[in-house]
């Protein structure tokens, strides 16, 4: 789950060993981000919830209906269909909670006073901004590709179990889906961590800032700007950058239907394509910049 | 090098001013009692030398600037900042957990030491305990660090005389030595009477008083008066009058004991009935004992 972790000793004692500047900086990160699991446990149980719905709605639905029918060819079909769907629902239900948890992350502290505790443990701003941050940017993804991974290969072992029952072979199952795998992790590293980072980053920094009601006041600048915008100059090119940060730029537009869930094999010979559109880079340096403005603006807060 | 050194510390929220030039000094080893009526500044006091707010003035904690480095400082200084600030999901063994691994002077055996103690099992959430158990949680936590600064903001607010006292003990008989400073603010001064080597009177962002505990008690006196020489014990010029079942009793400073003895009975003042003496609303002769 987190790569740190192989670095830091379990036992209190081991941290005698570490030389203090390593240990100034990994070991409160690694207990930082343990600290944000145990606290916001929907992280990881809404993908595997999700996951489980997943399962049990394949094995009755898609087993069953295979199972009833006749023709041996659209058994098989059928058996390929929903691989993309429990897929969708799984980084649905993690962008869900991504999305929820960074308006709570440098709030709820705040409302609870626990701030005052947290502030009185030599942990940076900078670290804690940093593993509330890496929830959504490693923890999440990670985790939402490993439970697909888990459930589409339990899927396929179900499906398998089907087809071999039929006398049919399952090898090109089996064939696509380290291919679906690859292009799962790149569609999550490019769209998911890379493109929608300012997202994310401004999402915490509205936590951050706002005294209550973060959820309105993460959308009520934007939607600020668009009006203003559009009785000043009745232009809307502030609401056409929202759209292009959402749906991402036009050669690969990921709502298109089949693109985005499907994970189209194009993206994925795109990758020169992807690193070259100016706003990716424009998109991560505001992101950059809005997480700088949340640890600089945690100095400054208190309980609210 | 004193543990703590402000000169001329300023803090302003808009038009109001919390603190207003304040200069102060601990050394170490002392257990200082911040001691001011709401609103006089005292949080604002403790915030600034927890690096938990900007300032203006000269800082310094353990040789550091509190603002520009809390996390480097916060190894060295703890502070339980109210009874109700750890986090209320948190599991008795997560803290244990966190703070050992984030704190590089905890001893986690001394604070399950101090928790075998109480009834306050690891599995418990902080919300299943009572407000007497998250301090004495909380306590248990701070005092297996090993700090050289220790900060206590109203730390037993809203908790029963026992855990008071509780807390108080364990403080001086398992966590205070000669090595270590207390900075403490209260509202239950009564408490801490018999605790603090020195006291300081804040009021409206300004120290009004500052003594240790020995001038205390050799500067102020309280006389019951017996009433035949109330005008004689008047004419000492006594900072402080009030009445309790019709006797007269007044607050002396720098008054001769021997004298005082003559017209009756002659005691050491509470801590509560100095603060009285001191910011009540004669700020005429609050302004005499000025230092």
């Amino acid at each position: 789950m987190n790569t740190q972790s192989n670095a830091v000793p379990d036992s209190p004692l081991g941290a005698q060993g570490i030389a203090p500047a390593a240990m100034s900086v990994t070991r409160p990160m690694y207990w930082s981000v343990r600290r944000e699991l145990w606290e916001n446990r929907s992280i990881y149980i809404a993908p595997l919830a999700v996951a489980g719905f997943a399962l049990v709605g394949f094995l009755i639905a898609t087993i069953g209906r295979s199972l009833s029918t006749p023709d041996l060819a659209e058994r098989r079909t059928i058996l390929e269909e929903p691989y993309s769907f429990a897929t969708a629902l799984i980084m649905g239900a993690a962008t869900i909670v991504a999305l929820f948890y960074c308006l709570e992350a440098l709030h709820g502290e705040r409302r609870d006073r626990s701030i005052l505790f947290w502030k009185s443990l030599p942990v940076s701003d900078l670290t804690t901004v940093l593993s509330k941050a890496s929830i959504p940017f490693v923890i999440l993804p990670g985790l939402a590709f490993v439970v697909t991974v888990a459930t589409n290969l339990i899927m396929l072992l179900l499906s398998t179990a089907v087809l071999k029952g039929s006398g049919l072979s399952a090898a090109a199952l089996w064939a696509q889906l380290w291919l679906f795998q690859m292009q799962l992790l790149y569609h999550l590293v490019t769209v998911h961590v890379l493109w929608y980072a300012p997202i994310y980053a401004w999402l915490l920094l509205v936590s951050g800032w706002a005294r209550r009601a973060a959820f309105l006041w993460a959308g009520l600048p934007p939607l600020a700007i668009f009006i203003i915008e559009k009785l000043a100059f009745n232009t809307s090119h502030f609401a056409a950058l929202l759209r292009y940060r959402f749906t991402g730029p036009e050669e690969f537009d990921f709502t298109e239907p089949g693109s985005s869930f499907a994970l189209h094999p194009m993206m994925h010979l795109n990758l020169g394509k992807f690193l070259s559109t100016p706003g990716l880079w424009t998109g991560l340096l505001v992101a950059a910049i809005f997480l700088a403005a949340a640890v600089r603006l945690r100095r400054y807060q208190g309980p609210i | 090098m004193k543990v703590i050194e402000a000169i001329g510390l300023r803090k302003a929220f808009g038009a109001t001013i919390a603190l207003d030039g304040v200069n102060l000094g601990v050394d170490e080893g002392r257990i200082l009692g911040l001691i001011g009526p709401n609103g006089a500044g005292k949080s604002t006091a403790l915030n600034a030398i927890l690096g938990l707010t900007p300032y203006q003035g000269q800082l310094r904690v353990l040789g550091r600037d509190p603002w520009s480095e809390r996390d480097q400082l916060m190894r060295d200084v703890c502070f339980i900042a109210d009874v109700a600030v750890l986090p209320r999901w948190m599991r008795v063994s997560q803290a244990l957990d966190y703070v050992a691994g984030v704190h590089p002077r905890f001893d986690r055996a001394k604070a399950e030491g101090f928790l075998a103690k109480t009834d306050i099992r690891h599995a418990s959430k902080v919300r299943e305990l009572s407000k007497g158990m998250v301090t004495q949680l909380h306590l248990a936590l701070v005092m297996a660090i090993d700090a050289r600064l220790l900060v206590l903001d109203e730390p037993t607010l809203g908790l029963d005389l026992l855990y008071r006292k509780q807390f108080y003990d364990s403080l001086l008989n398992d966590y205070f030595d000669r090595s270590r400073t207390i900075v403490v603010t209260t509202h239950q001064v009564e408490d801490v009477q018999h605790v603090l080597t020195d006291l300081m009177f804040i009021n409206r962002g300004r120290i009004v008083l500052a003594c240790s505990m020995e001038e205390f008690e050799s500067r102020y006196l309280e006389l019951t008066v017996r009433p035949e020489h109330v005008a004689a014990a008047r004419a000492l010029k006594p900072i402080h009058e009030h009445q309790v079942l019709g006797r007269s009793i007044l607050l002396f400073d720098h008054a001769d004991r021997q004298q005082l003895a003559a017209l009756g009975d002659v005691r050491t003042p509470g801590i509560a009935d100095l603060f009285v003496a001191v910011l009540g609303n004669k700020v005429g002769q609050a302004q005499g004992v000025v230092q």
